[in-house]
């Protein structure tokens, strides 16, 4: 890639420090986003997307903590930055879209109170342009009647509308990055078509840079541009789209794709993947995929690193999808 | 029952013309307003309009449409759970009334219902041994002393480790507690599930390995299932033929194939629009406009004119009749009546 990426996150750890041991939440992680394109991060629950998503805006609460690695954001390493520089840049430069809207919504303020709100906490501007802005970013996220909603309160929504205003608020300050933390995970697929339909839109035209979180492979395969796949607080794969859905290199992402039903013959059993998430409490050494892995060998019991198999293709797998095996042991 | 006229086996299950209304739920906000003469008082929501519908004995038949549209209330007037508001329902051709004598237990029991959240659905100081052993017991299906072989098998059937009988359901992940969720409804020996988004809490890969279950206990043990899901991708896979709702009514049906290849109903094209797929393809998004509206208020005619691209002046006024378009193929469109 050309261009300086605007956020490079190198070899992130974020780790909870718990009574019971320490949970490595987030273990090694990589991956760069350029202006205007969509990242989509995917995996299972448990596999550390929202604790990456929380990191790089400075939300990882206590027993958590930034143990590790670097977030360069155009330039700046926040894993540096003191509580006061991170609200700066939190909301204005950065701002982070939850799976629950009331997370970042107020139950009983009016949506103008807060969309205003949020405007004046970063802008020097008088009220009536803040309102101005409050409107036009409800017009933005297809809102129909958008004065009428601004009088309104949240509970007065249905799910997808309230998830359309926490975004509104999330454009208002015209940020940099959005990190997007499965929005429409919980709405109705019209409804996800029409959230996707806007964000797509609003970044390709403001050129503003999008992390989408998300366990769905098919949402990430309408939006983004490239993917990074975890399981188990790393990151297993990152390329291109088509690339990595198309021909998947880590046995993770290669039995996710295989088990989708439409990958799959009507009616027969489904390709599966074996056994179940392992618990990130006290993870030991090895490649934490091994026991469900149809091409583990007796190496996976150490760590796997990252190789760059082909330019932009990212990959922590001792014996890749499509490699021969040879380096299996007897 | 075999009909003596026309030799045919009935449908298992049959609704005719089920209507179902609720008082709506108010939250406490329109509690407040209601009381204050702010909002409107207790209204009614009509979650279901008028259904009928047959499941056939042996088939997978797929529910689908977007939350609030009726789904699990239809579940459960079909799983005897909720009674209906009007209309009538059959078992094997006989109304349900009639198995209500204390000797028809076996055909009580023969529809058992499979819920989304199975923690939810779990009595959390029960051990696990008695979450799927106590009904059969209570119901003289087997006998007490023999109720820990019963459920050891069941167990087994189901992909569970025997050894762990004596947990309780929070010492189980997710896909276990599905697992334990179904053993509990087989453990009565039904012949009818209904499985009412019985996958979607689970992660993908999870997802995959319960789904394959249902497709092998089908097999095994010839059950019927109504398979109830917002997951269109899923409902594929399963099922033989698909119900697609909407705001209460059935808008069409007809074998899988047929849906997914040959969509009448103008909600049913744009619902299949939205299903999002893995193929690599970067696309733009064309969604349908608007939400579904509220039961509580539905429009008249076509409830999906608000949405609908081809709306004519007759949709907003006169409710389409669901009439069969092609063999087996049934939908609620007055698009129909022109062609
Ligand atoms: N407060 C906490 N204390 C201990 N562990 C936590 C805490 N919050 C999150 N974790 C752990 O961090 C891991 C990653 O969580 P998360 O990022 O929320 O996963 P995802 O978003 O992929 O579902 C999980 O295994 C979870 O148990
Ligand atoms: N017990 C109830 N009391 C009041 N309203 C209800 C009740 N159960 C369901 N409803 C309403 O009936 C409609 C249909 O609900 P439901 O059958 O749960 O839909 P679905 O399963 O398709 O999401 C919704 O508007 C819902 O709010
Ligand atoms: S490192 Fe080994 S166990 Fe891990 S994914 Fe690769 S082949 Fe499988
Ligand atoms: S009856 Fe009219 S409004 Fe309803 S689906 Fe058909 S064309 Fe659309
Ligand atoms: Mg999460
Ligand atoms: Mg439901």
């Amino acid at each position: 890639m050309s261009a300086e990426p605007l956020l490079q996150v190198e070899g992130l750890r974020t780790h909870f420090f718990t009574k019971a041991g320490v949970v490595k939440a987030v273990d090694d992680v990589s991956f760069s986003v350029a202006r205007g394109k969509v990242m989509g991060l995917v995996g299972e629950s448990g596999s550390g997307k929202s604790m990456t998503g929380y990191s790089i805006v400075g939300l990882v609460d206590s027993p958590g903590r930034i143990v590790g690695g670097r977030i360069l954001f155009d330039g700046v390493d926040l894993a540096t930055l003191d509580p006061v520089a991170w609200r700066a840049i939190r909301g204005k430069r950065i701002a982070m879209i939850f799976q629950d809207p009331m997370m970042t919504l107020n139950p009983v303020l009016r949506v103008d109170t807060q969309i205003v709100e949020a405007v004046l906490a970063h802008a020097g501007v008088s009220r009536e342009s803040a309102l101005a802005r409050a409107r036009e970013a409800l017009v933005r996220v297809g809102i129909a009647s958008p004065d009428e909603r601004l009088r309104a309160y949240p509970h007065q929504f249905s799910g997808g509308m309230r998830q359309r205003v926490a975004i509104a608020i999330a454009l208002v300050n015209q940020p940099d990055l959005i990190i997007a933390d499965e929005p429409t995970t919980a709405l109705d697929v019209t409804i996800q078509g029409q959230i996707l339909f806007e964000m797509q839109k609003i970044c390709a035209e403001s050129r503003t840079a999008l992390i989408w979180i998300t366990h769905d492979l098919s949402v990430v395969a309408g939006l983004a541009d490239t993917v990074c796949v975890m399981y188990a607080g790393r990151v297993v794969e990152t390329g291109r789209v088509s690339e990595v859905l198309g021909q998947p290199l880590h046995p993770y992402t290669r039995g996710l794709i295989d088990s989708v039903p439409s990958r799959n013959r009507r009616g027969e059993p489904l390709r599966q993947i074996p056994g179940m998430t392992p618990s990130l409490l006290g993870m030991g050494e090895g490649c934490a995929f091994r026991e469900r892995c149809p091409a583990a060998s007796a190496a996976c019991a150490s760590s796997p690193g990252v190789a760059e198999l082909a330019r932009g293709r990212f990959v922590r797998c001792f014996h890749p999808v499509g490699e021969p095996m040879a380096a299996a042991s007897p | 029952m075999i009909s003596p006229v026309t030799g045919e086996q009935p449908p298992l299950v049959a609704l005719r013309d089920v209507s179902k209304r609720f008082a709506s739920r108010m939250d406490l906000a329109s509690r407040i307003a209601a009381r204050v003469g702010a909002g409107p008082a207790q209204q009614v929501v009509r979650a279901l309009d008028s259904v009928s519908l047959e499941v056939k004995q042996g088939e997978v038949l797929g529910l689908v449409g977007e939350s609030g549209c009726g789904k699990s209330t239809l579940g459960r007037i079909v799983a005897r759970i909720l009674e209906p508001t009007s209309g009538e329902r059959f078992w094997r051709g006989a109304p349900y009334s009639a198995f209500d004598g204390r000797s028809q237990r076996a055909e009580r029991l023969a529809i058992q219902m499979i819920f989304q959240d199975p923690f939810a659905s779990l009595n959390p100081r029960l051990r696990i041994v008695d979450v799927i052993g106590e009904a059969p017991v209570v119901h003289g299906l087997i006998g007490r002393e023999d109720r820990e072989a019963y459920v050891a098998d069941l167990m087994a059937r189901v992909g569970l480790d025997a050894s762990t009988a004596k947990r309780f359901p929070h010492q189980f992940s997710g896909g276990q507690r599905s697992r334990i969720g179904i053993a509990r409804a087989l453990a009565v020996q039904p012949q009818f599930l209904v499985c009412d988004e019985a996958v979607a809490a689970l992660d993908v890969s999870i997802q995959a390995q319960v789904l394959n279950l249902f497709i092998r206990l089908r097999e095994e043990l010839s059950l019927t299932y109504l398979f109830i899901s917002h997951d269109l991708g899923v409902v594929r896979h399963l099922s033989d033929r698909v119900a697609i709702m909407y705001l209460g009514r059935v808008v069409e049906l007809a074998t899988a194939g047929e849906v997914f290849a040959r969509p009448n109903h103008p909600y049913t094209q744009a619902l299949l629009a939205e299903i999002p797929t893995i193929e690599p393809r970067k696309r733009a998004f064309q969604p349908i406009r608007g939400e579904i509206p509220s039961p509580l208020s539905p429009p008249p005619g076509c409830h999906f004119h608000p949405r609908c691209p081809h709306s004519t002046e007759r949709c907003r006024r006169e409710q389409p009749a669901f009439r069969e378009v092609a063999p087996g193929h049934f939908s609620a469109c007055h698009l129909n009546d022109t062609k």
